[in-house]
C-alpha cells in the first residue's frame, strides 16, 4: 500500500497501480480516454493530466498524465487544479475538433464515455472555425456499425483487437490527423471477441448492430444481472429489454470470470432468446400443437389440469428427464417431482461420463478448478484435445493473457511497471509462452503456441500420460511413445502456475485422465497446478451435481409418462433409440422455449421461461454457481419450468413452492443459495434512475399507471425505484454512476469476485493407470471427432439472426490424402450410414488432420449422430 | 505477383532483420521502384512473402509519405517547402509548376509525366529552395531551372 | 584551428585507402586493442561530448545506462540516426556524403564501448547520394575486416547494416526510429524504460546522432583533454554549424563549440543579402525559439543558448529577414509540424493543425479576434511533458517566441486583414 496526498487529503492506495488507477478507485472523477483496467496505460490521449507536486512546499508543480504516473508512497497530486483543469478541458476541446456532434442519432448517445468526460471537463463552446475532416466507414459483417468520423484517436480498439485479442485483421492506417481505426478492406472482423470493442470503444464508432435493429437507448431500457447461457464457462452479463422486446447484452464485470470481456457469441447469441417479431403478441409461446394430438387441446393452467388428470393416477409410472442446459432449480424441481430413482440427468451417456470422471477429478484430487483469471494468470498451460475458440471462447482470450505471464515477470523483475502497457509490449516483443497445444485439428490459438501437435484422442491421452510420466516417475509410463515436443515437461514443471486444459469436446475418457495425471504429477512436484475442464453447456456441471440416471437407462425404463425437460433428446441419442423411446411412452410432456424434433413429438409442450425470462442458478465449469435473473417481465403462459413442475405439485396434492428462494431452501445447498442474496430488503431497480415513459408506455390500454409486475425470485424490482448504488456484485443489473453513463462506470462499484464455487479439491488423486493403445487407424473408415464452431453448435444462440449469418455450413474435415482416395475434393459430398440412415456431408480439406481421423461439425443433426465414432465414408 | 527480381531483393534485405516485419518497407519500396506505386495486389503480395496480414502492412505502408498507395507520375518531383526553402521562394516554384503541369501538389500532370509531392526539409538548405526529381537533387533552384529539369526529365 | 571532423570531407567521399592513410581506423584498432569497452566510456564521459542531434545530452553518461557483462538480454544494438530532417539542418549529410568511413569507425568504436554486436544506420531515403557512398564504404569496411566477426583480430564482433527509411520526421525521434526499424509505424515509445535498457528489439540500445559518433574516433586518438580544448566553452568539441536564409554564403563550417552566434552570421555566412535585415535566427532548426537579433552575441554551445531561451538544437540556423513575414514563416514551420505529427497523441495531432490553420488564415487576412490567445494557449499546452513526445513542444517553441518578438507582426494581420509582406 501507498500514501498520496490528492487535492490535499491523504489516501491509501495501492502502490502498484498508476495514480489515475488509483483516483478511481478512490471513486474520484478524474477523465481519461486510452487508459483501460483490463488493458493499462499508453499515455496518448492526455486526458488525466493532474498536478503533481515534488513535496509540501511545492507549490508551483507540474502536470503530469496521471496513467502513466506511479501512485507511488509520498505522491502529492492534484486533480483540481486550476491549470490540470485548464489542460484537460483544452484535451477534450481538441478531440472534438472533429468530433461529429451526432449524438442524438448516434447509437452511444446517453452511454457514452466521451459525452461523459466532456461534461466533466466543462468543455461546452466550440472555438474552431475549420472543416471538420471526414472518413468512409466500412462494412463489418453482422455484429458491429462502424462510424469513422466520431473517432477519438483514442487506438482502444486497434489495442484491444490486436494486443490483446490477438487479430491481425484491424489495424491503424494513416498519420497525423488523418489516422483511421479499421480494416485494410471492407469484410467481417475475424475475432471471436470483435464485440468487446462495442465497449472498448469510448464514443460510437464501433455500435452493436443487433441493437441497432431494436435500438433503445441505455436509460430506457430494464437491465438484470445474467449468466450467459452459451456456454460452460458462465461469463457474467447484463441483459437488457423495453416493452417485452430483448434488446441487447453487455459484459458485467467478473474479475474471476469474464473481467471486462466476452466472446461473440455470448454477446450476439441472445436475440432467440424469446420470440421477436412485428407483433410480439402473436407470438406469444402457447402450449404447442404437436404431431400427437393426445394432450394438446390444453392451453396454459390448463396444460396443468390436463397434466394432472393423468398424472395422480400414474404417478408410479412418471420418470423425468433434466438438462444440462436448464438451471438447478428446474433440475431439482423435476427430480423431486418424479423422485430421484426416476429422474435422469439429460446428458448423453457419453457426457454423462466424461463429466462425472471430471466431477471425481476436481473433487478428489490435488489440482483445483481453475476460474478464467487463474487461467489468465497461468505461467504455462498444456491443452489436450481442446479447440477452445470455439468450445468455450472466452477462455481462449484468457489463454491470450496467459502466454505472456512469464515474460511479465521477467519484465516486471526488470523495474517496468506492469500497468504500463506500452513499455511491457515492447520489453515483451513476441515473446510468449509456454503454451502447448495437442488437439486433432488446428486450433485458433496456435499462433501463440510454443508448441503444437496433432493426434487422434487416444494419441494425445498417450502424449498426456507421458508427460506426466516425465514431469513425475510415480505416474504411469507410456512404452513405445515418443516425445514429439521437446522440454515441454520441464517447460511446465519450471513453472509456477502451471494448467492444464482439456474438456468434453473430444468424447475422450483416457485424456480427461491423462490432464488429470499432468496435474497431478504437477502437484506432486510442488508447482500449483490447477486443472481447467471444459464443458459444453451452461448447466452441464450443475446437471453433473445433481446427479440422475443416465439417459440410456431412461429409455430402457418403465414409463407412462416422462416430463423432459428443457431438452432436445435427438442431440443427445441416436435418432432410432430416441423415436422407439418417445414412440413407446404415452405420455410425452415436454418443458422448453425452443422448438426441437423432440418437442415436435410430444403430446403436451408447456413453453418454459428462458434465461431472461426467469430467475435461477447455473453451475459454470469450475463449479461456480451463479445466479441469472429475469429481465423480461412474466407474460402468460410463459413461466420458469421449476414453476411449470411446482404447480404440477401442487396439482398432484404435494407442496410446490411460490419463489425461487422456496426452491432454493428445498434444495438445502447453502452455498448454492449463496450465489446471491435472496428475495428480500431493499427492492434494486432494474431500471436506471432515467427511465422515460414510465407513467405513459401503456396509456393507449389503460391511463393508470400499471403498478410495476411483481417479482418474488430476486431482490430486484421492475422499477426505476429502490436502491441501487451499494448492490452487491451479483446484483448489479448494469453500470451507471452520476456523471459515469457508460460502461466505464464500471469502476466505481464493487469490484469483488460473485458466484460460489461448489467444488474444492480434495487430497486423493492416484494416478490414473490405463494407457490407451495407440490410435489405429482402419481401411475404409475413420475416427470422426466433432469439430466445434462457435456460431452454430451451441443450440440456443444457433438461430439468433446475427449468429446465424456467421455460421458456417456444416462440413466433413478430410486429410486431402484420404479426400483424393474417396474421389471427392472441397466441396465435394460424401455419405455414410448411421444408425439406419444416411448423412451427407460436405467436404472441407484439413491437411493436418492425423491420419485415419476426419472431423465432423456439430451442428443441428449431427449432435445425435454420437460422435467421436468410426464412419465408413463412401463418395456421395 | 512479385517478379523473381523483386523476391530476391525483397528476401536480401530481409537478411538484414531478425524478423520479417521489419523489412517490410524496404520491400514496400523494392516493388516501389519497379512499379512506381503500390498497388492492393502488389501490398497483398508482400504481405503474404512476409508473414504479414494486408491490414498489418497497410499501416505501415500509409504511415510513410515516401511509399506510394496511388498511382503516380512516370517521374515523382519532391518539393522542399520546409522553412528555409519557403524563405528563399518555394512557393514561386511551386505555382510555376502548377501552371507548367497544369497540376497541383499530390497531382499528376495529365500527360502523366510527372508528380509533385509536397516533402519534408531535403537538407539542402544552404542551395535553398532545393527539390528532387526521381533520385536527383536540385539546389539554388529558379523558375527557369524547373523548365529545364521538366525538360530533361521528359 | 583543429577541424577534426571536416578535414578528410571531399565531395567524392575519400575511399578506405585514403582514409586509411589519414589515419582511418586507427582509433578502432586502438579502441579494440588497447582499451577496455569501460575504458572507452569513461573517455567520452571526460571528454564531454554531447548528443549533436539536437538535444545534447551528455554521450558518455547515455553509455552508462546500457546493462553490461555477459549476462544481460542480446544482441545490443548501436543505430547511428543519420534521419535528418530537422527544417534548416543539413549537416550530417555533409558528414555522410563527404567521410562515410569515419561514422563507421566511430559506431565500431561505440558499440565496442556498449558491446553492441549488431549495429543499423538509420537513413532518410533522400540522401541518395550518401546512401550510395555508405553502402559502399560498408561493403570495403567489410571487406578489410573492420566489420563482422572478430574485427582486426581483436574478440569483438560487429555486424552494421544501412537501412533506408520512407520518409516521416518523427523517424528522427529515437524512440519512434526504432519503431520503424522494426517494420512498424514510428510512432514513438514513453521513456522510460529508455532504449538503453529496453530497445530495439526490446533489447538494450543506443540511437546516437551521425555527427556525435564522428566525433568519437578522435577522441580515442587524442584523448579527452584535446577533445575539450578544441571548444570555446566548457563543453568539449567543435560543432557543424549551419546558416540558411537570406544570407550572402549560406554553408555549414566545422568551428569550436561556443563561437558566438553573430561570428558564424557574419564572418562565415557572409552577413545579409543586400537589400534585406536580419530579425531573428532560429539558433538550431525549426523546433528551437527565435533569439532575436540584440541575442546575437551569444555562445553557440548548449548551456549558453539555453540560458538565451532557446537551444542549440542541431546548431543549423535559419535566418529570418525584415522582407520576410514572421507569421508566414510561422506557418510554414507549423504546416511541417502537423503534417509530420504521427498521430498517436492527442495535443499533438490536434493541436498543431489547428495552430497552422489560424495562421494560414491570418496570412490569408481572415484572422479573428482571439486568435492570437489560441495561439498562446497552444503555446502553453503542447509543451514538454504535456505531450507524448518531443515534437509538438518543438513545434511551438517558434511559435511562443514569436508571439513575443513579433506580437505586433501578428497584431497587424488581424487588423489590417491582410498579410503586410504580400
Amino acid at each position: 500500500m501507498a500514501r498520496v496526498v490528492i487535492d490535499g487529503k491523504s489516501y491509501e492506495v495501492d502502490g502498484r497501480r498508476n495514480l489515475l488507477h488509483a483516483c478511481l478507485s478512490l471513486k474520484l472523477d478524474l477523465p481519461y480516454f486510452c487508459w483501460h483496467p483490463a488493458m493499462g496505460s499508453v499515455g496518448a490521449c492526455r486526458q488525466c493530466a493532474v498536478k503533481q507536486f515534488k513535496d509540501d512546499r511545492d507549490t508551483a508543480g507540474r502536470l503530469v498524465m496521471a496513467c502513466m504516473t506511479p501512485a507511488a508512497d509520498g505522491t502529492r497530486i492534484s486533480i483540481d487544479d486550476p491549470e490540470a483543469k485548464a489542460f484537460r478541458a483544452s484535451v477534450i476541446e481538441w478531440l472534438m475538433l472533429n468530433h461529429p456532434h451526432d449524438c442524438p442519432v448516434c447509437d452511444e448517445g446517453g452511454e457514452c464515455h466521451l459525452q461523459d468526460m466532456t461534461v466533466m471537463t466543462g468543455h461546452v463552446v466550440r472555438r474552431n472555425r475549420f472543416p471538420k475532416r471526414t472518413y468512409h466507414n466500412q462494412d463489418l459483417g453482422p455484429f458491429l456499425t462502424h462510424e469513422m468520423n466520431r473517432c477519438i484517436q483514442c487506438y482502444r480498439c486497434v489495442r484491444f483487437y490486436r494486443d490483446y485479442a490477438g487479430g491481425r485483421d484491424f489495424d491503424v492506417f494513416g498519420a497525423h490527423d488523418q489516422v483511421y481505426f479499421g480494416r485494410a478492406e471492407d469484410g467481417v472482423l475475424e475475432s471471436e471477441f470483435s464485440g468487446n470493442l462495442v465497449e472498448v470503444c469510448p464514443t460510437g464508432v464501433f455500435t452493436d448492430k443487433t441493437l441497432a435493429r431494436h435500438y433503445t437507448r441505455k436509460w430506457d431500457l430494464q437491465w438484470a444481472p445474467s449468466i450467459c447461457a452459451h456456454c460452460g464457462l458462465g461469463c457474467n452479463t447484463s441483459v437488457a429489454e423495453r416493452g417485452g422486446m430483448l434488446r441487447r447484452v453487455m459484459n458485467r464485470v467478473n474479475p474471476e470470470v469474464n473481467g471486462h470481456f466476452l466472446c461473440d457469441r455470448g454477446r450476439f447469441g441472445y436475440e432467440r432468446a424469446q420470440r421477436v417479431t412485428e407483433d410480439p403478441e402473436k407470438e406469444k409461446r402457447t402450449p404447442e400443437d404437436s404431431e400427437k394430438k393426445g394432450l394438446s387441446e390444453s392451453s396454459g393452467s390448463s396444460g396443468v389440469k390436463r397434466f394432472s388428470e393423468f398424472s395422480g393416477s400414474l404417478c408410479g409410472l412418471l420418470i423425468g428427464i433434466g438438462s444440462p442446459r436448464a438451471s438447478m432449480e428446474s433440475n431439482f424441481a423435476l427430480q423431486t417431482l418424479v423422485g430421484k430413482d426416476h429422474f435422469y440427468s439429460g446428458l448423453s451417456d457419453l457426457d454423462a461420463s466424461l463429466v462425472s470422471l471430471i466431477l471425481d477429478i476436481l473433487r478428489n484430487g490435488p489440482a483445483r478448478a481453475a476460474s478464467l483469471q487463474d487461467v489468465e494468470n497461468a505461467d504455462a498451460v498444456f491443452i489436450l484435445g481442446e479447440d477452445v475458440t470455439n468450445t468455450a471462447p472466452r477462455l481462449a482470450l484468457s489463454l491470450r493473457q496467459s502466454v505472456r505471464q512469464k515474460a511479465l515477470e521477467r519484465i516486471g523483475k526488470g523495474g517496468i511497471p506492469l500497468w504500463h502497457d506500452a513499455a511491457v509490449r515492447e520489453a515483451m516483443q513476441d515473446e510468449h509462452g509456454p503454451l502447448f497445444i495437442a488437439t486433432p485439428y488446428a486450433t485458433r490459438l496456435d499462433d501463440v503456441a510454443t508448441a503444437v501437435w496433432r493426434a487422434a484422442p487416444d494419441d494425445l491421452a498417450r502424449l498426456g500420460l507421458a508427460v506426466a510420466h516425465e514431469i513425475d516417475a510415480e505416474a504411469p509410463a507410456v512404452s513405445g511413445f515418443r516425445m514429439p515436443m521437446n522440454s515441454m515437461a520441464d517447460a511446465l514443471r519450471d513453472a509456477r502456475r502451471p494448467i492444464v486444459v482439456c474438456g468434453t469436446s473430444c468424447g475422450s475418457v483416457p485424456l480427461i485422465q491423462a490432464a488429470a495425471n499432468v496435474a497431478w504429477a504437477l502437484r506432486r512436484q510442488g508447482r500449483a497446478a490447477d486443472l481447467c475442464f471444459t464443458v459444453p453447456e451452461c448447466n452441464t456441471m450443475g446437471a453433473a451435481l445433481l446427479g440422475g440416471g443416465r439417459l440410456g437407462a431412461a429409455f430402457e425404463a418403465e414409463a407412462d409418462t416422462v416430463i423432459i425437460l428443457e431438452n432436445d433428446l435427438y442431440g443427445r441419442a441416436g435418432a432410432a433409440q430416441v423415436d422407439g423411446f418417445l414412440g413407446r411412452v404415452k405420455h410425452v410432456v415436454v418443458l422448453d422455449h425452443l422448438r426441437t424434433r423432440t418437442t415436435s413429438k410430444a403430446h403436451l409442450v408447456l413453453p418454459a421461461a428462458t434465461f431472461a425470462e426467469s430467475s435461477g442458478t447455473t453451475v459454470n465449469n469450475e463449479g461456480r454457481a451463479q445466479r441469472f435473473f429475469q429481465v423480461l417481465p412474466s407474460r402468460e403462459p410463459v413461466m420458469a419450468s421449476w414453476r411449470w413442475i411446482s404447480e404440477m405439485l401442487v396439482a398432484a396434492g404435494r407442496t410446490g413452492w411460490a419463489s425461487l428462494d422456496e426452491v432454493l431452501a428445498a434444495m438445502g445447498d447453502a452455498r448454492i443459495r449463496a450465489a446471491a442474496p435472496p428475495a428480500a430488503g431493499q427492492r434494486i431497480p432494474r431500471r436506471p434512475p432515467r427511465y422515460s415513459g414510465r407513467t405513459a408506455m401503456a396509456a393507449h390500454v389503460s391511463v393508470h399507471e400499471a403498478p410495476p409486475p411483481p417479482d418474488p425470485d430476486s431482490p430486484l424490482a421492475f422499477s426505476m425505484e429502490g436502491f441501487s448504488p451499494e448492490a452487491p456484485p451479483p446484483l448489479t443489473p448494469f453500470f451507471w454512476w452520476p456523471g459515469w453513463n457508460s460502461i466505464q462506470a464500471a469502476h466505481k462499484f464493487a469490484d469483488g469476485p460473485s458466484g460460489v464455487r461448489l467444488i474444492e479439491p480434495g487430497q486423493r488423486g492416484a494416478f490414473f493407470r490405463e494407457v490407451p493403445a495407440p490410435f489405429t487407424p482402419r481401411r475404409g473408415e475413420w475416427w470422426v471427432v466433432p469439430v466445434h464452431h462457435i456460431f452454430g453448435t451451441e443450440e440456443q444462440s444457433a438461430m439468433a439472426p446475427a449468429i446465424v449469418k456467421r455460421s458456417v455450413e456444416p462440413t466433413l474435415a478430410l486429410r486431402p490424402e484420404d479426400a483424393s482416395d474417396l474421389g471427392v475434393s472441397t466441396g465435394g459430398a460424401v455419405q455414410c450410414m448411421l444408425d439406419e440412415r444416411t448423412y451427407r456431408f460436405r467436404v472441407q480439406l484439413r491437411p493436418e488432420l492425423p491420419v485415419g481421423v476426419a472431423g465432423l461439425s456439430l451442428m443441428g443433426a449431427t449432435k445425435g449422430v454420437g460422435l467421436p465414432c468410426w464412419m465408413a465414408l463412401r463418395r456421395a | 505477383m512479385l517478379t523473381t527480381q523483386e523476391r530476391s531483393a525483397i528476401e536480401e534485405e530481409r537478411e538484414h532483420y531478425p524478423t520479417a516485419r521489419a523489412a517490410c518497407v524496404e520491400a514496400l519500396k523494392v516493388v516501389q521502384r519497379t512499379r512506381g506505386w503500390i498497388s492492393d495486389e502488389a501490398l497483398r503480395d508482400v504481405a503474404d512473402l512476409l508473414k504479414m496480414t494486408l491490414d498489418e502492412l497497410d499501416g505501415v505502408a500509409t504511415f510513410y509519405n515516401l511509399i506510394y498507395r496511388r498511382p503516380v507520375g512516370r517521374r515523382v518531383m519532391l518539393l522542399c517547402d520546409s522553412v528555409s526553402c519557403w524563405i528563399m521562394g518555394c512557393d514561386g516554384l511551386k505555382e510555376h509548376l502548377k501552371m507548367r503541369l497544369g497540376a497541383d501538389l499530390g497531382q499528376t500532370s495529365a500527360d502523366g509525366r510527372f508528380t509533385v509531392l509536397p516533402a519534408a526539409c531535403l537538407g539542402a538548405c544552404d542551395h535553398a529552395p532545393a527539390l528532387m526529381l526521381d533520385e536527383t537533387l536540385y539546389g539554388d533552384v529558379t523558375p527557369q531551372e524547373v523548365d529545364r529539369i521538366l525538360q530533361e526529365g521528359s | 584551428m583543429e577541424r577534426p571532423l571536416t578535414k578528410n570531407l571531399r565531395s567524392d567521399a575519400p575511399d578506405l585507402a585514403e582514409t586509411e592513410r589519414v589515419g582511418g581506423y586507427q582509433a578502432a584498432r586502438k579502441a579494440l586493442r588497447e582499451m577496455r569497452p569501460a575504458d572507452v566510456i569513461d573517455l567520452v564521459k571526460r571528454s564531454g561530448l554531447r548528443g549533436r542531434g539536437g538535444a545534447g545530452f551528455p554521450t558518455g553518461a547515455k553509455w552508462s545506462f546500457v546493462p553490461m557483462g555477459s549476462d544481460v538480454p542480446h544482441p545490443k544494438y548501436l543505430i547511428a540516426n543519420a534521419d535528418e530532417m530537422e527544417p534548416g539542418s543539413f549537416k550530417d549529410r555533409l558528414l555522410l556524403e563527404g567521410d562515410p568511413h569515419q561514422l563507421i569507425e566511430g559506431m565500431i568504436v561505440s558499440a565496442y564501448a556498449i558491446e553492441a554486436n549488431v549495429g543499423y544506420i538509420f537513413l532518410r531515403w533522400e540522401y541518395r547520394v550518401a546512401a550510395q557512398r555508405l553502402a559502399l564504404a560498408l561493403r570495403q569496411a567489410y571487406e578489410r575486416g573492420y566489420l563482422g566477426r572478430y574485427i582486426m583480430g581483436s574478440g569483438f564482433s560487429f555486424d552494421l547494416h544501412l537501412h533506408v527509411s520512407a520518409g516521416r520526421y518523427m523517424c528522427g525521434e529515437e524512440t519512434g526510429l526504432l519503431n520503424s526499424l522494426e517494420g512498424k509505424r514510428a510512432v514513438p515509445r514513453s521513456k522510460p524504460p529508455f532504449p538503453q535498457s529496453s530497445g530495439l528489439w526490446g533489447k538494450p540500445t543506443v540511437v546516437q546522432n551521425v555527427e556525435t559518433l564522428c566525433n568519437v574516433p578522435h577522441i580515442v586518438n587524442h584523448g579527452a583533454d584535446w577533445f575539450r580544448t578544441l571548444s570555446l566553452s566548457e563543453e568539449g568539441g567543435t560543432k557543424i554549424f549551419g546558416v540558411s536564409g537570406k544570407v550572402r554564403r549560406p554553408g555549414a563550417w566545422e568551428l569550436p563549440l561556443g563561437t558566438p552566434c553573430r561570428r558564424i552570421l557574419e564572418e562565415h555566412a557572409g552577413g545579409m543579402k543586400d537589400g534585406v535585415r536580419l530579425r531573428a535566427v532560429l539558433p538550431g532548426g525549426a523546433s528551437t525559439a527565435f533569439l532575436a537579433e540584440d541575442q546575437l552575441d551569444v555562445k553557440m554551445d548548449f548551456d549558453s543558448v539555453a540560458r538565451a531561451g532557446s537551444r542549440l538544437g542541431t546548431g543549423t540556423m535559419i535566418a529570418l529577414d525584415d522582407r520576410t513575414c514572421p507569421v508566414g514563416m510561422l506557418a510554414n514551420l507549423e504546416r511541417f509540424f502537423a503534417r509530420e505529427s504521427c498521430g498517436w497523441c492527442t495535443p499533438c495531432r490536434e493541436g498543431l493543425p489547428w495552430v497552422q490553420r489560424i495562421l494560414d488564415s491570418m496570412e490569408e487576412g481572415r484572422g479573428q479576434p482571439g486568435d492570437i490567445e489560441t495561439l498562446q494557449r497552444h503555446g502553453r499546452f503542447l509543451g514538454m511533458g504535456l505531450t507524448f513526445c518531443a515534437l509538438a513542444p518543438g513545434a511551438v517553441e517558434p511559435l511562443r517566441s514569436a508571439l513575443t518578438l513579433f506580437r505586433d507582426d501578428f497584431e497587424r494581420h488581424l487588423r489590417e486583414k491582410r498579410c503586410p509582406w504580400r
